[in-house]
């Protein structure tokens, strides 16, 4: 009569009801109460995550608003192939993964960095300081960003340039500079989450048993050698785990910063998919041919997901699930 | 606790490198906070002292002028967009802590039967969803295009949140439920009266984070939104921001003025909620990293 949850080798989670539905109408009504707790959020999820995952088929289809998703004639793999065909895709996925890779390369370390530096630091209440400070922009929107960074960018009244001139070199117009637009999502993108990024390394780094250290320096080690061997050695699951999973969403170069801080002056360095698939889909209207993009980011994204998932657990780290 | 990693020593390299590590956060610690300041100073800069801001690393105005707060407040554009602002956040933040702990509650009962599937379909929208455009469809499908409630509804529950708080639900005692039950209580009543007081640090931690979400949130009012009414602040920041003449937003008159000055006040404007609840919240940012780093 009671149900019982199998779990097997492979993970999956099987129900073996013994009663058939008067068991299942006997759970039902006992846990009556926390079933209908969960009608609205489970409602919210079907509707806004499950429908949409519907609309997938409009890939598939040339999708006419006016005769809705059903009726819309059935065309295959058609925008597909004509989104690979266009070598305007490639452009934007070369886009998406160099600009991640980018933020990969600089930004991965640097909250890393803050929190080994946080850490050397003996005074709490400067240690606790910076650490606000340095949490505060990780609140505030990009659009304030980006009004702070086109002002202090300016090329007549920026700050910068008012450096560069005073130092004999020519204004640079940074925000609509194909050369240095790249540097400017990357340096914002650090600039916003250094801190609240190195809160989870500080935590990783509080856990490590602080004899190791003693230890240590009985056996001679000097400070760097006891950061890289006791602090990083400590705390490499965290960064693994971290990495792994950056790794997994390395198609999402940050839309939301994108979308607010390009023009179309940097739209060949800095159009990524989400970014071609909002003026598509959005503005030009061109439905069905930016789901098939989007789909395919998606898909991908799942996969890339999934696989760093099973890596983390292959290297004994344990996964998300 | 602060613990220190690494053994005092009072050797020259050890000073040097102290020396090295302050001096380099507090560059760290100045240059998050610079650009706030310097728009600061140049929200209150009079016009015809703007040319100095461009001189001077910082500058500030012998005195106070108040002059592009005044015009940006001269239409109701900002007023009603904050007006828009506070009711998303507010009610937002609301039902959405509401909808959450009504989901993880249950989800958090370990003898829940088809809890794990429940479970499962949740954390798998956070690995893959609709995409963009579907959602967008779906949207303007049930009809919420042009209403408030698109700013809210689509983005009612985090299933990160969601987690985070069923984790932590988790951790209280099977025992007070079950005395609870004893004396005849409903899971309503021992959501509310038990469960609730007792997360208080995490819910208030959650609050925050979906607080900030919907304050911040401007993408949302860029897809479904076309009367310029019911744009949130972040969307009419926007807007100021990007016209050379703010012209839509403000009067004519106003452009003549100092339009770096008025292009600072409005940021100060959007950040200043942010700004004075801040300190008093950076203790909940902390446990609310560390609550959602606990695995399964």
């Amino acid at each position: 009569m009671i149900q019982q949850i199998n779990t097997s080798k492979t993970g999956r989670i099987t129900l073996l009801n013994r009663k058939g539905t008067a068991a299942a109408l006997k759970s039902l009504l006992k846990y009556k109460y926390l079933y209908i707790m969960l009608i609205p959020g489970i409602a919210y999820f079907i509707i806004f995550h499950y429908l949409p995952m519907y609309g997938i088929v409009i890939a598939f289809k040339d999708y006419k608003f006016m005769k809705g998703v059903m009726e819309s004639p059935w065309v295959g793999f058609r925008f597909f192939k004509q989104a690979f065909a266009s070598p305007y895709f490639s452009l934007i996925l070369v886009n998406t993964f160099l600009i991640s890779l980018y933020k990969l390369v600089w930004g991965f370390p640097a909250p890393i960095i803050l929190a080994l530096m946080l850490n050397e630091v003996r005074t709490f209440y400067f240690k606790r300081t910076i650490q606000t400070l340095s949490y505060l922009p990780h609140f505030i929107s990009w659009i304030v960003i980006g009004g702070i960074l086109v002002d202090l960018l300016s090329p007549q009244t920026g700050i910068i340039n008012n450096i560069i001139k005073a130092l004999g070199g020519e204004p640079v117009y940074f925000m609509a500079s194909t050369k240095w637009f790249r540097t400017v999502l990357v340096v914002s993108d650090i600039w916003k989450e250094v801190g609240w990024g190195s809160i989870i390394y500080l935590a990783a780094i509080s856990g490590i048993d602080p004899q190791l250290y003693e230890a240590s320096q009985i056996d001679g080690a000097g400070r760097l050698k006891q950061t890289w061997h006791i602090t990083i050695m400590g705390i490499k699951s965290t960064i693994a785990i971290l990495l792994i999973l950056r790794l997994g969403s390395i198609l999402n170069a940050g839309f939301g910063q994108i979308f607010i801080l390009y023009n179309q002056n940097v739209f060949e360095v800095a159009d990524i998919i989400d970014t071609w698939v909002y003026r598509t889909g959005i503005q030009d209207f061109q439905y069905s041919l930016a789901t098939a993009v989007g789909l395919f980011k998606s898909f991908i994204g799942l996969i890339l997901v999934v696989l760093s998932n099973q890596i983390t657990k292959k290297m004994g780290e344990g996964g998300i699930w | 606790m602060v613990k220190a990693a690494g053994i005092k020593r009072h050797t020259i390299s050890e000073i040097l490198f102290q020396y090295e590590n302050y001096l380099v956060l507090s560059m760290l610690g100045i240059f998050t906070v610079f650009p706030f300041v310097y728009l600061l100073a140049v929200s209150f800069t009079p016009a015809n002292e703007l040319i100095n801001v461009g001189k001077y690393i910082l500058y500030f105005p012998r005195k106070l002028d108040f002059l592009a707060y005044n015009l940006i407040f001269q239409t109701d554009a900002i007023p009603q967009a904050y007006k828009v602002s506070v009711f998303i956040t507010v009610v937002g933040t609301f039902l959405s802590m509401l909808v959450t702990a009504f989901t993880a509650y249950p989800l958090s009962r370990k003898r829940l039967p088809g809890k794990s599937i429940i479970l499962f379909f949740i954390t798998f929208t956070m690995l893959f969803n609709g995409g963009m455009i579907p959602t967008f469809l779906l949207v303007r499908n049930i009809g919420l295009i042009d209403t408030v409630w698109a700013l809210i509804i689509p983005m009612l529950v985090n299933a990160f949140n969601t987690i985070i708080m069923k984790n932590y639900f988790m951790t209280i005692p099977d025992s007070m439920e079950e005395s609870a039950k004893m004396d005849g209580a409903n899971d309503f009543l021992i959501l509310f009266a038990i469960i609730i007081p007792l997360s208080a640090p995490m819910l208030a931690t959650i609050t925050l984070f979906y607080a900030v979400s919907y304050w911040n949130d401007f993408f949302g009012a860029i897809l479904y939104i076309n009367n310029m009414r019911l744009y949130p602040l972040q969307v009419i920041l926007r807007q100021i921001l990007n016209s050379a003449s703010s012209d839509m937003i403000f009067n004519v008159e106003a452009h003549k003025a100092a339009t770096l000055s008025m292009r600072g006040a409005s940021v100060i404007v959007t950040v200043l909620p942010i700004m004075l609840v801040y300190p008093f919240l950076q203790k909940y940012f902390t446990q609310g990293i560390l609550l959602g780093s606990v695995k399964e």
